[in-house]
């Protein structure tokens, strides 16, 4: 009973509820006894903390409520539908007539701009981007060149077929997996040729358009899986101006070229590729991009037709994400395993070149 | 000049709990996290959860009274919930190579803590009047949250008069006390 008198005196003197004399009899109270001024102290917090807590409470309140009153008027949307479904039906009956005009308005509306973007887009990409497989006519020199040479070795390439396109490809695991653009298996089936000149067979896997990524896996009896791979993949974004390599096939023979990463999105700010900049030519596409220590930043895809030297990389973390897709699409990709540790870091580029050349590959894609 | 005392306006809405503020705040930031929420991982739910949190710790920062805006709300708010966001994949463990993110951001760490010791204190006061039983929570809740007359309350709880509801209310109250420092004692 005494607890609860000097609950309420303190409570009351915290309030400013007392008679001035009351007051001073109360405050000198509090100077003597320590036991009191430390339960003063200790209620007036208590009663802050409650008061915050009060607060707070109307404040979440207040704001769910927000939430649902803009939900309902659609200010915002969370993409399920509206739980008030009294009122939508209410609305619904009483707007019937304008919502078939607006939606039919809609659709008409939608399907133009839809058909506007057909026809624009493609052309104006083709105008300024250029894909860097070889395309037929390339390839049908070459084969004027190097036509002896094919027929000595007896190709790979199963009869009456031809070359469509050919770009460059590296082997992502080292039993025979090879990642490339998705742009240069532009027919029906694909052998790949590596630094030596030796032709394999390959299985065309997965195909991933929207990432301009492919995986093929080399299928060839005398192909000798490596042990590992001298490279690993970068799975962060890397810096502006780092200086990077790349090593393709825009010819019969593996080419090196050298360049710095100049900007970190692609074409019409495209957030899946780098811009670089380094000379490259039809045939480079699908080779790997390379920085100082020997890790993968991305696979080489396009060039800004219209500037000189500007080049497009898709960015090797979309290898990653097209792989785990992949693996869960289909179980035979679960024996994919990309590099990640890259051994060739503090090594000179000679003997850099030297190790990646071997894991990169020539591919050429035929249709029937 | 004009956009910044129009943000200040909100802000002292927000910190008088105004519903046309919080709404016009709702209105104007929702969007764009909730975007960056599902941009990065996150589901609907998330989006909300984490944007209501950062319009409260919005609304502690309007609170105190050393409060100055240094920046707009909109990259205030875009800054906790990024924060919050991050805190949150790393605690689920989830795939977070990086969140993708084209917002200029300012630092938030300090007011985030200040923030998540608040809500501590929060839980255990909320936790100390569940575990409290009726009718004390409710007549606590009357008097201290409601702030509702004693006479109201003495009426409404059925009691004789205001004396015998306010001596209820002190027996309640220190039930409550004892909880609520039980546990906070600890967590200090």
């Amino acid at each position: 009973m005494d607890d609860i008198l000097l609950l309420e005196a303190i409570e009351r003197y915290l309030s400013d509820d007392m008679s001035a004399e009351e007051r001073s009899y109360f405050e000198n109270l509090r100077k003597n006894t320590p036991e009191i001024d430390q339960m003063v102290v200790e209620h007036n917090m208590f009663l802050h903390q409650m008061d915050m807590y009060a607060a707070h409470r109307n404040l979440r309140h207040s704001i769910h409520d927000t939430h649902q009153r803009l939900l309902e008027r659609g200010d915002i949307n969370e993409g399920a539908e509206i739980s008030t479904r009294g009122r939508v039906i209410q609305l619904w009956n009483k707007y019937k007539r304008v919502t078939a005009i607006a939606a039919s308005v809609g659709g008409v509306i939608a399907l133009f701009i839809s058909g506007m973007v057909m026809y624009f887009a493609p052309t104006v990409n083709g105008n300024q981007l250029q894909q860097l497989s070889n395309d037929i006519a390339v390839i049908k020199k070459n084969q004027q060149v190097q036509g002896n040479l094919i027929n000595e070795v007896k190709s790979k390439l199963p009869e009456g077929v031809r070359f469509v396109s050919g770009g460059s490809g590296f082997l992502i695991d080292p039993k025979g997996y090879i990642i490339t653009n998705a742009h240069v298996l532009k027919g029906s089936g694909a052998i790949v040729v590596n630094n030596k000149g030796q032709e394999f067979n390959a299985d065309i896997l997965h195909i991933d358009q929207e990432n301009d990524l492919a995986i093929l896996k080399v299928s060839d009896k005398e192909f000798v899986p490596r042990k590992s791979l001298p490279y690993g993949i970068r799975k962060n974004s890397s810096d502006l101006g780092e200086e990077i390599y790349t090593l393709g096939y825009p010819r019969n023979e593996i080419v090196y070229g050298m360049g710095y990463l100049s900007a970190r999105s692609g074409f019409d700010g495209d957030s899946l590729s780098y811009q670089l900049q380094m000379s490259a030519n039809p045939g480079n596409s699908g080779a790997p991009v390379l920085n100082n220590n020997g890790e993968i930043i991305g696979v080489l895809s396009t060039r800004q037709s219209s500037a000189e030297g500007v080049v497009f990389a898709v960015k090797s973390r979309n290898i990653f994400r097209m792989v785990d897709a992949f693996k869960k699409a289909d179980t035979a990709a679960a024996r994919i395993k990309l590099p990640s540790k890259s051994t060739l870091k503090g090594t000179q580029r000679k003997q850099q070149i030297a190790e990646v050349e071997e894991c990169v590959f020539y591919v050429k894609a035929f249709a029937k | 000049m004009k956009a910044d005392s129009n943000e200040q306006a909100l802000l002292k809405g927000l910190a008088n709990n105004d519903s046309r503020a919080i709404e016009t705040i709702y209105k104007e930031n929702f969007n764009t996290i909730q975007a960056f929420i599902l941009n990065n991982n996150g589901s609907y739910d998330d989006a909300r959860d984490i944007f209501q949190e950062a319009m409260i710790a919005l609304y502690e920062k309007a609170q105190s009274e050393s409060f100055v805006l240094t920046c707009q709300i909109k990259t205030y708010v875009y800054s906790i919930c990024r924060r919050l966001w991050l805190k949150r994949l790393q605690q689920l463990g989830r795939y977070t190579n990086q969140v993708d993110s084209l917002e200029e951001t300012v630092p938030v760490e300090e007011d985030l803590d200040n923030h998540e010791k608040r809500n501590a204190a929060f839980a255990i006061m909320d936790r100390a009047m569940n575990s409290l039983g009726e009718p004390c929570k409710s007549l606590l809740e009357g008097y201290y949250l409601k702030k509702l007359g004693m006479q109201e309350l003495a009426s409404e709880f059925g009691y004789t008069n205001a004396d015998n509801a306010k001596n209820q209310k002190y027996k309640c109250l220190m039930r409550l006390k004892k909880l609520f420092f039980a546990q906070y004692n600890i967590g200090e």
